[in-house]
């Protein structure tokens, strides 16, 4: 369903609902509260909102500082300088430290689109999951944004969230967001014996879905999962999926190195071996363009998953 | 604890720590040395934490810096009573050993782990400013090294200590003037220290950090100074205490042979009969 709040927008709203209530509610930018859209906060929150400046590594490490000392902190810079300038600070003063920070990610991907390279954050999947103790979520849409957002604060151990910069259509409802902390959300083909198992995370799971209808129009059954949590990986619905398929398509806003479809082959191909394929972004600079012209280019949209699902069982692709 | 009975403290925790290093067959012996009375002082007399209270939201926050000094640290905490210094020489460095060569916030006593140097000082900052924000009275210290400096990070804390005005925030800088390739001033130069940290809207203190009564003052005097965080400049010896080791660059993470082990204690020894004697 059509939409125009970003999931960025999603976290700003559901902070400031419980923020209300909560005085350790505490959010941080490195001068990105505007492309965070957590300026709202900022205004009605003075004293629980920290600006830190062009800062990432200093952004970090206050925060791990800030939840030492008992406060629920949400860090947001973005993805592209969060995931790899503050490394260090995310691995140690987080991770390691184990302190009570979530680390929000914005405009990830090639959400930024013709700003390029330095702008792109296609490796933070890699970088943040390598990390013991470090968690990472991407989720689809707003609405599971906010569950996503909401169960993080009922908890104390470290997450890294990406999340784009575009509104991305409602994947599901106000009234209706199925969600488990860690649990895949199953989009199509529950407990159904499928052709192919399509496993996507945070902005792919919408073309996923739409690869998986154009399919069934072609008498390809194909499940669908929602792979908003990269790490932990739901491994049960992996498997299940697996299972019941001839054959499992990652898809992923990220380098073909260390992301979802390397996590997914190694839990397939350990426990189920299936054929996987993964569709990704190039180990290369990304093309100049749109995500959504992005996406196309390399496959991520909905033809280009058909076309990988195809192949995957053996189709003959026109 | 006047300072009598610190600086003979003070050569007993010494002791401690050529134990613990022999015992675990490595550590940073010439910075912690030059660290150990800055510890001292500040465990003894200073900071409001024991083994009782270390889970109380008022206490003071201490986080080292420069993580690699971690025998000194062990050596004040087990004097403070966080740690059981038999346990600590039994295992240091061992196989599945909590008492690793840098800080484990997992130990009792310890709030953050360390160990990467230009941490210790934005992540205080935090602290500090979770005090200001909740009204707490707490203060927050960190010490870090001198060539620890040289890292980007340390003046991005800088900068956002004294913007927020954390003035319930010390830190102490260990300028034992040397690090590992030889002294800071060629490694990378950091003067004038004082003035660098003084544009950053810092209040500076320079002392001789190898005397316990110039820290016992600083540290009291820094809790009397208003609206900027304070750094102590603590000009010290590298490996203080003995002649075969001071201000020696390769002393850095030496191991002593057990003929220079024997050397330090009794220089050591000879340190802790002439302060018990009031010299």
């Amino acid at each position: 369903m059509e939409n125009n709040i970003p999931n960025r927008a999603a976290i700003c709203q559901t902070l400031m609902e419980h923020a209300q209530t909560d005085p350790d509610i505490f959010v941080l930018c490195s001068d990105s509260r505007g492309s965070a859209g957590l300026a709202p906060f900022a205004e009605a929150f003075p004293q629980q909102f920290v600006e830190l400046g062009i800062a990432e590594q200093d952004l970090v490490s206050v925060a791990a500082g800030l939840a030492s000392c008992g406060k629920k902190v949400f860090a947001a810079s973005p993805a592209c300088f969060l995931s790899t300038r503050s490394y260090e600070q995310a691995k140690i003063d987080v991770a390691y430290s184990d302190t009570n920070v979530t680390l929000i990610g914005i405009s990830g991907g090639v959400s930024y689109g013709a700003l390029g390279m330095s702008h792109h954050s296609a490796q933070d999947i890699a970088a943040m999951a390598a990390l013991p103790n470090m968690r990472v979520y991407l989720p689809s849409d707003r609405h599971q944004t906010k569950q996503l957002i909401e169960a993080l604060l009922q908890d104390r151990k470290p997450a890294y969230v990406r999340v784009g910069r575009n509104p991305v259509a409602d994947l599901y409802s106000a009234e209706n967001t199925p969600f488990v902390l860690d649990q895949a959300v199953w989009l199509r083909g529950k407990g159904e014996k499928t052709h192919v198992a399509l496993i996507a995370c945070g902005e792919t799971v919408q073309p996923a879905c739409a690869a998986a209808d154009l399919l069934a129009a072609e008498g390809i059954r194909a499940s669908v999962l929602d792979m908003y949590c990269v790490k932990p990986l739901d491994r049960a619905a992996v498997l299940a999926a697996a299972q019941n398929a001839q054959a499992v398509v990652t898809v992923e806003e990220h380098s073909p190195f260390g992301g979802l479809g390397a996590l997914v082959a190694q839990t397939v191909s350990a426990h189920c071996p299936r054929k996987v394929i993964n569709r990704a972004l190039p180990d290369a600079p990304v093309i100049t363009g749109t995500s959504a012209e992005v996406f196309r280019y390399y496959g991520l949209d909905a033809a280009g998953i058909v076309q990988a699902a195809k192949e995957a069982i053996g189709c003959r692709t026109s | 604890m006047n300072a009598k009975e610190l600086e003979i403290l003070s050569w007993k925790l010494r002791q401690d720590v050529l134990d613990i290093i022999q015992a675990g067959g490595g550590g940073h012996i010439g910075g912690d040395m030059s660290l150990l009375n800055t510890l001292l002082v500040l465990y003894a007399n200073h900071l409001r934490i024991s083994p009782q209270t270390a889970d109380d939201p008022d206490r003071d926050r201490f986080v080292l810096s420069k993580g690699h000094s971690m025998e000194a640290y062990y050596a004040v905490l087990c004097q403070m009573g966080f740690l059981d210094l038999a346990d600590v020489k039994a295992r240091f460095s061992q196989f599945g050993s909590p008492y690793i060569g840098h800080p484990n916030n997992r130990l009792p006593g310890i709030e953050m782990n360390s160990g990467s140097l230009g941490h210790g000082l934005p992540v205080c900052v935090g602290m500090a400013l979770a005090g200001k924000r909740s009204g707490k009275p707490y203060r927050v210290y960190t010490v870090m090294g001198d060539g620890e400096l040289a890292e980007g990070s340390v003046w991005e804390g800088a900068m956002a200590a004294s913007h927020f005005g954390l003035d319930n925030l010390c830190a102490v800088v260990d300028r034992n003037g040397l690090q590992i390739s030889g002294p800071t001033e060629q490694v990378m130069s950091h003067e004038p220290l004082a003035d660098r940290f003084r544009s950053f809207g810092w209040h500076v203190l320079e002392i001789d950090g190898d005397r316990i009564p110039a820290l016992d003052e600083a540290f009291s005097k820094a809790q009397s100074l208003r609206e900027k965080p304070t750094v102590i400049l603590a000009h010290t010896t590298k490996g203080y205490g003995s002649p075969l080791m001071e201000n020696k660059a390769d002393w850095h993470h030496h191991l002593p042979t057990a003929a220079e082990f024997e050397e330090i204690r009794a220089d050591f020894a000879a340190r802790k009969e002439a302060a018990e004697r009031g010299e």
